[in-house]
């Protein structure tokens, strides 16, 4: 009697324990899926907000097309790599990054330009998405390296193995990058 | 830096208790004096306990808007302060909270911010409009990320509660000893039943509890406040990872010489800096905020530069 008790309470821990095992295994992957919808939110938004900047900029930057044009293909590229998974995404995001960095950089040299209210509120507004973009990715990769963790590490892999929880990629950013951007026009 | 944080958390929830602790001791001491007996003690005790919670749950709901409302805070949309708004959108992100606080302005020229709400779905951000104007992008991201600490760490919760019990001890010891001034104690005598020796012995325990339970609660409030800056500027490092904005946003606070007109005793334990009075060297019992020197120094340390890196 005495071993059919205990066999049922050691069955029971057994089974919560796993359970609580697989529970936090679903609540950390929707903690990274969560956290990469993130990262599309503000990536889109950029995106919107480039054609916008380009319009506000391109009468006062008439001698820098190859600049403007980069910028645009770089959009197009970018759009395009998000169909094909975050590592191809974070390579085309860094692109469009850099020559918005080279567009505001060579915006320097048009004093017009920083006096523009339009041109100011957009450049506060792509500083401000940039920001939002590399801390919903510093937020994604924490998440990512927690939920992986996870999946590797004993016993939780066991689970992880039975149920098909496989890792995920980070987004990776240069190391160029790590600092906050500075687009001063001011 | 992360076993400070949890050894941080650990300690102002376990002066949460003292306080606690103190408000029981109080009721009993005062029900075995006042009212008689052990049955006395434990019928005050339960009845300060059920007092207590309720009124904890009206701080818990409207707390906040009280604050928001005895500091004159104004509140702003996008279209009002983009930057400001923006930079409280990037630390909600980076904290991976699901909603942004609501964000006010205080029209104040000193420069100062608090946080207050019940948890992070209801949550506000104040502002002052002098630190509006003397910081820059980074030293203000700093000092948002601060107050979102607070918000995601539950410290201002946290705060509203002990605020509650500890203003309910005040009001108690007060109560009671006008009490047994104006001849509660005689009235008692004279009824003369029971008692005796051993309730003589409590009035006095009573007495001198109802003396020292406020002070005693004041500081161990203000322990946590301090507590709790200290945690909420490594947090605050841990989502901007940029030690030295937050440490220049503190240097250009500390060495603003205006007090905050709208702030007062009651509501100066919420702001990043203590806007009632200068800054000092070292810790007192009764401060609510720990020095911003060493607040500085150790973001600096954190920084691995110089404090030659604040101008």
């Amino acid at each position: 009697m005495i071993a059919i008790i205990v066999l049922i309470v050691v069955v029971v821990v057994i089974v919560a324990v796993l359970a609580g095992m697989y529970n936090s295994l679903v609540k950390r992957r929707n903690q990274v899926d969560n956290s990469w919808s993130q990262i599309e939110v503000q990536l889109k938004r950029r995106h919107d907000l480039i054609p916008n900047l380009v319009e506000a900029v391109k009468d006062y930057m008439s001698y820098e097309q190859e600049t403007l044009t980069n910028v645009t293909n770089a959009r197009a590229a970018a759009i395009d790599a998000g169909r094909r998974g975050p590592e191809a995404q974070a390579e085309a995001e860094n692109v469009l990054t850099g020559t918005l960095k080279s567009l505001f950089a060579v915006a320097e040299n048009y004093p017009e330009l920083k006096a523009n209210q339009n041109v100011i509120q957009l450049q506060e507004e792509l500083t401000s998405t940039e920001n939002k973009i590399a801390f919903a990715r510093q937020f994604y990769n924490d998440s990512v390296l927690t939920y992986n963790n996870k999946i590797q590490m004993f016993p939780s892999n066991l689970i992880a193995g039975m149920f098909n929880f496989t890792t995920r990629q980070f987004f990776e950013a240069p190391e160029s990058e790590r600092a906050v951007p500075v687009v001063d026009l001011r | 830096m992360y076993e400070q944080i949890a050894r941080n958390r650990r300690d102002s929830w376990l002066l949460a208790g003292l306080v606690v602790a103190i408000l029981a001791a109080l009721g009993f001491a005062i029900g075995y004096a006042a009212v008689g007996g052990t049955q006395g003690g434990l019928g005050l005790l339960g009845v300060f306990g059920v007092v207590a919670i309720l009124w904890s749950v009206v701080g818990y709901y409207s707390g906040d808007r009280m604050v928001l409302a005895v500091s004159g805070a104004r509140r702003v949309t996008h279209a009002d302060e983009p930057q400001l708004f923006n930079v409280v959108e990037e630390m909600t992100i980076a904290a991976g909270l699901s909603r942004a606080p609501a964000v006010y302005v205080l029209e104040d020229a000193a420069p100062n911010a608090f946080a207050t709400g019940r948890d992070p779905e209801h949550a506000s951000v104040a502002v002052t409009r002098g630190l509006l104007e003397r910081l820059d992008r980074e030293q203000l991201q700093g000092v948002v990320a601060h107050e979102m600490s607070h918000v995601r760490n539950y410290d201002v919760r946290l705060q509203t509660l002990v605020g509650v019990l500890v203003g309910m001890i005040a009001l108690i010891a007060d109560f009671f000893l006008r009490w047994s001034f104006w001849g509660g104690a005689g009235r008692r005598r004279g009824g003369g039943s029971g008692g005796g020796q051993g309730q003589a012995v409590f009035m006095i325990v009573a007495l001198v509890l109802a003396v020292l339970a406020p002070l005693a609660a004041y500081a161990v409030q203000f322990a946590v406040s301090r507590r709790r800056e200290y945690l909420a500027d490594a947090s605050a490092v841990e989502l901007t990872r940029n030690p030295l904005g937050l440490a220049r946003a503190l240097h250009t606070i500390a060495s603003d010489p205006r007090p905050l007109r709208s702030a007062n005793r009651a509501t100066a334990h919420l702001y990043i800096a203590n806007p009632l009075k200068k800054a000092k060297e070292a810790t007192g019992i009764f401060d609510t905020h720990p020095p911003i020197r060493q607040r500085i120094a150790v973001l600096l340390e954190m920084a691995h530069v110089g404090p030659e890196a604040l101008t």
